[in-house]
């Protein structure tokens, strides 16, 4: 297969990803969308890295999978102390910053 | 027979990535989640990437997958939020929806464009070479190589990024006092263990035992 078809999935993937960042509103929702625009980027970055035969695309990938990993771990964190606090769990009614 | 394997995994990321989306139920959007980082993973290995695609299927679809499932359990699963259901599938709703779709289709085009539009003439074929060996491109060796020369500095910086997400992790999540319920107040001690709860507490001296 060639690269390209590798591409057109990691732009459907992110587009899908950046969709659901806008239209849901749970915040763990919005969480997993966001991995789903990280790993469209993952994606593009390996098959960039098979192009030319190169293995830099592939720790870029690496370093992009640690980085989701620590928004994960920050990100869960953050809802279990909105839940504590008994605060609705949806993005659109957590608006105080708004003013 | 490579073809068919890219059009299996292929689908399988693309519906995995709508289910997210798509599904009411957060937990069904976690294993819609973990369904398309397995394909996802058969396509890096397609892509030569066998390091990246075992880290992501032992890494992302195991342990992080794992922290959804608890927090989905934790702050209970319930299909859409509070705000959705007194709300429903209202004008604002849907319209929101639909604007969200339209910036998703918009983005899709650009994304297109400017990745399949461009001039590069290695885009259409099958990448560089590739010979099969214990040290070639995309295995352990070799990555672990790069990491450890090249990359030293990401690698140390990566390491230091996930020493401060799991400290903030614990602040953020930590339970604090006056916050939680009368019984959630009190420090569980060893003590506890031994004897009921209440005695040998003013509390009890009183008659009120908690």
């Amino acid at each position: 297969m060639s690269i390209a078809w590798y591409l057109a999935v990691s732009a459907i993937v992110f587009a899908v990803g950046a969709g659901g960042v806008i239209t849901r509103r749970n915040p763990l929702v919005v969480l997993l969308c966001l991995e789903l625009m990280l790993n469209g980027a993952n994606l593009a970055l390996i098959a960039f890295s098979r192009m030319w035969g190169n293995g830099d695309g592939q720790i870029f990938a690496l370093v992009v999978m640690t980085v989701a990993a620590c928004e994960v771990c920050i990100g869960l964190g953050m809802i279990v102390a909105i839940y504590r606090r008994r605060l609705p769990i949806d993005v659109d009614e957590l608006r105080e910053l708004q003013g | 027979m490579s073809a068919v394997l890219f059009f299996i995994a292929a689908i399988g990321v693309i519906s995995g990535a709508i289910g997210v989306v798509v599904l009411r139920d957060p937990f069904y959007c976690v294993l819609s989640l973990v369904a398309h980082l397995v394909s996802l993973a058969v396509l890096f290995l397609l892509l030569r990437a066998e390091f990246v695609a075992a880290v992501q299927v032992v890494v992302y679809a195991g342990a992080v997958m794992v922290l959804y499932v608890f927090v989905v359990a934790y702050v209970g699963g319930e299909a859409g939020s509070l705000g959705e259901r007194l709300r429903g599938p209202g004008p604002v709703a849907s319209g929101l929806r639909l604007g969200g779709a339209i910036l998703g289709g918009a983005l899709l085009v650009e994304l297109l464009i400017a990745l399949l539009g461009t001039g590069l003439e290695a885009i259409n074929g099958d990448g560089a070479g590739y010979s099969p060996g214990p040290k070639t491109f995309g295995t352990p060796a070799y990555i672990g190589q790069l990491l450890l020369t090249r990359f030293l500095l990401a690698f140390e910086v990566a390491s230091f990024l996930l020493l401060i997400a799991a400290v903030g992790a614990v602040v953020l999540a930590r339970r604090r006092g006056g916050l939680g319920e009368e019984d959630e107040r009190q420090l569980l001690t060893p003590l506890d263990l031994l004897r009921p709860r209440g005695t040998g507490t003013t509390a009890e001296g009183v008659g009120r035992r908690p």
